[in-house]
């Protein structure tokens, strides 16, 4: 780790809407978006990941086995406020499409800003699960949401 | 009976012959009469489409969205190791040396593939541009794409990656880069209407064994292609619901 970051380690513990919750550390570091890159997950219905592709791999600092089987809350930054997600839930649900700005947290303690989409899975007229696919976002969208989200959290 | 089949007009010009070439063995093949269509156009070949007019489609992945979802379609083989890639060019000259560096106003020049131009709009989305703050030159080909970046018609153009792979040295030489897809995942496929789908085995069989005698080789030669992969109706359902996140509505 480098040495002007470690000062701005914090330790933390995450706490999550199904009543668990882990210890994670935090870091001042954010790690730019790759270019021409998307990324890619798929859940159950209940938000554990079934599929991550490459680039997810990467940009979240977990192997592909850590990934699978895990919730992908595991991805949320403290600085995301949980109505952020309480809207995503809420729309997916209905059955319809969410687009957002989101503050991804690594397994390294650094972050990552990323536009979100995610789509149910509707098979047979069901929702089996949820596709998310992560694009670049501009530095302005970032800046709007940033400070959006400091007012909501 | 005779099979109606028709191909995405985003290939390159060069391999026109090849899908004729492999119109014949598809004849062969099946021992049935296979009719080739070709088209310019993506509307008018979608209209076509829509009416009824084909049974089998090599279609580019924003189209299988439509055959699939609409028109009850299935996906039965996937080239092998072609994904659909984009790149955004411009002239090697160009002060732009990022795509952050593009401003509102900015002038590109595209054909009308609609994933390309969608996996475009997205790549421009970090330098906050969009359909109302760009001008779009639409032209026929990339090779008229490329012409214009050369001649600084406009500060980018949109590129399908085979095809500006396959641009002339002398040509690549007068551009640069600026980004370039790895998504990986999204393709063409070739999809047979719901009407058919009793011949859907034996179809899919022959393709995927089209590599392993010398005749299918050089017909997937003329054709660019390294061979055929099955494609399972998951798969295609997963590359749609990818298709769909990309879509802004």
């Amino acid at each position: 780790m480098p040495e002007h970051d470690v000062k701005d380690v914090r330790d933390i513990v995450i706490n999550y809407h199904d009543g668990t919750s882990r210890k994670a550390i935090v870091l001042d570091r954010e790690v730019p978006y790759p270019e021409g890159k998307l990324i890619v997950s798929r859940t159950d219905t209940q938000g554990v990941i079934t599929h991550a592709n490459q680039a997810f791999v990467e940009m979240s600092g977990y192997t592909e086995d850590e990934l699978i089987g895990t919730n992908h809350y595991i991805l949320r930054h403290p600085d995301m406020p949980s109505v952020a997600f309480a809207g995503l839930w809420e729309t997916i649900e209905a059955g319809n499409k969410w687009h957002g700005y989101v503050k991804n947290l690594r397994k390294d303690g650094a972050y990552y800003w990323v536009k979100a989409t995610v789509i149910p899975n509707i098979r047979n007229g069901v929702v089996v699960g949820y596709t998310s696919v992560r694009r670049k976002p501009s530095r302005s969208k970032i800046s709007e949401s940033e400070a959006l989200y400091k007012t909501l959290s | 009976m005779t099979l109606n089949l028709t191909v995405s007009p985003d290939f390159a010009p060069d391999h026109i012959s090849g899908w004729f070439i492999f119109n014949t063995w598809l004849q062969r093949q099946l021992g049935t009469g296979v009719h080739l269509e070709l088209y310019d156009c993506f509307d008018a070949q979608r209209k076509d489409i829509k009416a009824g007019k084909f049974d089998l489609v090599y279609a580019n992945p924003f189209d299988a969205s439509m055959l699939v979802r609409e028109l009850g379609f299935k996906a039965l083989v996937r080239p092998i190791s072609k994904p659909d890639e984009t790149i955004i060019a411009t002239h090697k000259d160009a002060a732009i040396q990022s795509v952050e560096d593009l401003k509102p106003g900015a002038t590109l020049v595209t054909t009308d593939d609609p994933d390309v131009n969608r996996i475009g709009m997205i790549m421009l989305e970090p330098a906050d541009l969009d359909a109302s703050n760009t001008e779009t030159l639409a032209v026929d080909s990339y090779v008229i794409v490329a012409k214009n970046v050369l001649n600084q018609n406009a500060d980018v153009g949109f590129f399908l990656k085979d095809a500006y792979d396959e641009l002339s040295d002398l040509i690549k030489n007068q551009m640069k880069i600026l980004v370039s897809s790895e998504i990986s995942v999204v393709h063409h496929t070739l999809l047979l209407s719901p009407k058919l789908q009793k011949y859907a085995s034996t179809i899919q069989q022959r393709l995927i064994k089209m590599i392993d005698d010398e005749k299918g080789r050089s017909v997937l030669e003329s054709m660019n292609l390294l061979g055929w992969e099955a494609m399972t109706e998951e798969e295609t359902e997963f590359m749609i619901d990818l298709i769909d996140t990309l879509i802004d509505e």
